[in-house]
């Protein structure tokens, strides 16, 4: 072998003992890890091609195979570890930016981990979401400042555009291109069912899912891929993505492999051409430039329904948010460094913006401070991996949050982390036919909403502990929370006290 | 009647339904035992190419010209499902010539095997129904 040799990663195990040489895994692999000798009756594997996404594994019916960390291992070395190593290999063999998938895989503090929810003992009393109503439903928009009433006395009730959520999570943005139509459709189906929104993403809306705009964000990106006016129409939201909290700085990245067919007709741009969002806005270069888009929308959409603006979690981004609440933006929304992806230079996927628990303590802080914290709600996203995690957010201060990798999750994915390479096994990240059918959205719109109700049955019974029956009463009830191995200043951004204090 | 549609928009062709098909008619319980080393003789087929596939196993037709083709009375219709009695067959196959579906055909024994719902064996319900990992074939009433 040369010097371009790089040992594979993953080992596949195959139990002989227990292999029926049925094939599944052979058809199964779009990879081409397996294959059978007729010869000698068995299946063989070549673990090069091996990703570890596990759909052999899930369907040998015969559990025959695992796939393992191959341990062929390079002298240790605590500074030049081993995937560093080989990642100078791949570039120095190449010449090329490294390409990575989903979110930061690294080993960086998860402050969701590091926070702690309280329950009510003895003087103030825990419900029982089993026995008494609990509510879970949010309106996303602004808030009017102060009640008004009419010459009559009567209370005007006309405010802005909300959104209206049954439990405080979306489906975040994936665009059509980068995953497939049977994983929107999933989307679209399951956020209809539980009466919540899914997000577009930039590639615009397939005709087929107009039918579910009530339950749709459309988003406008840099590249203003498949906007219209019956796009912006057939939403109920529109919001504008300046970035993106795997890769923030730059514009989404669609290779031209993936321009096919209906993702061609739906973006709006010719077969094969690949779809690369500016790293800008070319008309955003200020928050007046901001605002000037925010009401060409609102115009464009009659004042009828909610403006997002959505931006990756930076180092500023208490004051960039101080900006866009007062850009006429109705809603917010963060995406911090751990979100994922569909493909992102690695080096920007790891090493850029800031974890969504400190961003979103920091704004949520500075809209009260500067007495504008009504005039947007705050929708966090960037890694929330469970109902705790929803808990957590909602008492440092967001209005609701967006999922997108636990979503995928539900559908099938396994986090193998090269969505970027077009030949997802589950049927997600793949514009290939024969791929995408894997997914059918009967099974995955029910995986969805069967994993949403049981966060909303978790969030009902953590906001019960405490003694909260309402989500709203839990919003930015910092006191309800508690640090745990944290030091002063993480602390003090948080905005929460250390446990025992 | 409750019958077995396979829907060919969800067909993987990852021919899994043919294994357990295999293995539900095995009377084995351990499906490597069932089925290691041996040729299988399931009751479902799957069909296509690499862009379309489906599975085809008896459509339990309403008048159905195998047993009224059979001459050894072996086919026979029992609440709607078309059973074969193993015994009785003389494997003349007229039955495998006269479907027009392709959905009977010879078992390991010579005798002709078909698809019975798995209403008389250890699975209980079709068992390529049950494992099948994307709805692509269904056990309904239509």
């Amino acid at each position: 072998m040369s010097v371009e040799f790089l040992y594979p990663e993953f080992e596949v195990v195959r139990n002989d003992n227990r292999c029926i040489a049925c094939r599944v895994c052979e058809r199964q692999c779009a990879n081409e890890v397996h294959s059978y000798d007729p010869e000698n009756g068995i299946m063989l594997s070549d673990e090069t091609k091996c990703v570890n996404c596990q759909r052999c594994v899930s369907l040998c019916p015969t559990r025959a195979i695992k796939i393992v960390k191959s341990n062929c291992t390079l002298r240790e070395n605590a500074n030049w570890k081993d995937a560093t190593i080989k990642e100078i290999y791949k570039q120095a063999n190449s010449g090329g930016v490294l390409l990575s998938s989903m979110g930061n895989p690294n080993q960086l503090p998860v402050y969701w981990d590091k926070i702690l929810i309280n329950a009510s003992q003895v003087t103030n009393p825990p419900i029982d979401p089993l026995r008494e109503p609990m509510e879970t439903k949010v309106f996303l928009g602004k808030k009017p400042e102060k009640i008004c009433r009419d010459e009559n006395g009567k209370l005007k009730c006309d405010i802005t555009p909300q959104l209206e959520l049954s439990m405080p999570v979306m489906f975040s943005a994936m665009s059509y291109g980068s995953i497939s139509y049977n994983a929107h459709e999933s989307l679209a189906r399951a956020a209809k069912e539980l009466d919540i929104f899914y997000n577009t993403g930039e590639g615009g809306l397939h005709e087929d899912f107009y039918c579910y705009g009530e339950n749709t964000i459309v988003q406008v990106a840099s590249g203003r891929f498949g906007v219209y006016k019956d796009y912006l129409e057939a939403g109920a939201a529109v919001e504008i993505k300046m970035g993106q909290g795997a890769k923030p700085g730059i514009g989404g990245h669609l290779p031209g492999a993936k321009i096919v067919g209906d993702v061609s007709r739906t973006r709006m741009i010719p077969e094969g051409s690949d779809a690369i969002s500016p790293a800008p806005h070319h008309d955003i270069y200020s928050i007046e430039d901001l605002r000037q888009l925010v009401f060409s929308l609102k115009e464009a959409t009659e004042y009828k329904k909610p403006v997002i603006v959505k931006v990756a979690a930076v180092h500023n981004i208490a004051a960039i948010a101080s900006g866009i609440a007062r850009s006429g933006a109705d809603i917010i929304a963060i995406d911090g460094f751990r979100g994922g992806t569909g493909a992102a230079p690695t080096r920007i996927r790891d090493n850029v913006g800031i974890p969504i628990e400190l961003a979103l303590a920091s704004v949520d802080q500075r809209l009260r401070d500067e007495g504008i914290r009504n005039n947007v709600s705050l929708v966090v996203g960037g890694s929330i991996r469970s109902a705790s995690d929803v808990v957590k957010a909602i008492a440092l201060g967001a209005d609701a949050c967006y999922v997108a990798t636990a979503a995928v999750l539900a559908l099938g994915c396994h986090l193998c982390r090269t969505c970027q390479s077009g030949k997802c096994n589950w049927g997600i990240a793949t514009q290939r036919p024969e791929l995408v059918k894997r997914l059918n959205p009967d099974i995955g719109s029910k995986r969805l909403v069967n994993l949403m109700t049981a966060w909303r049955h978790e969030i009902k019974e953590l906001m019960g502990g405490m003694g909260i029956n309402s989500i709203e009463a839990l919003r930015g009830n910092r006191l309800m929370l508690r640090g745990i191995g944290l030091n002063e200043k993480e602390l003090q951004i948080l905005g929460i006290s250390h446990a025992g204090e | 009647m409750k019958r077995v549609y396979a829907n060919e928009k969800w067909c993987l062709g990852c021919h899994l339904c043919e294994y357990n098909c295999a293995f539900a008619n095995s009377k084995e319980v351990n499906m490597i035992k069932a089925l290691k080393g041996k040729k299988i003789f399931p009751r479902i087929h799957v069909d296509g190419d690499n862009s379309i596939n489906f599975a085809v196993s008896c459509r339990h037709c309403q008048d159905p010209i195998c047993v009224k083709s059979c001459i050894s009375g072996a086919l026979s219709i029992k609440d709607g499902v078309i059973c074969i009695d193993h015994d009785k067959c003389v494997g003349c196959l007229t039955c495998i010539l006269v479907c027009p579906y392709g959905a009977v055909a010879k078992g390991k024994n010579g005798v002709v095997q078909k698809c019975e719902l798995c209403l008389e064996n250890s699975c209980g319900e079709p068992a390529c129904v049950k494992g099948c990992p994307n709805n692509a074939i269904v056990y309904e009433e239509r």
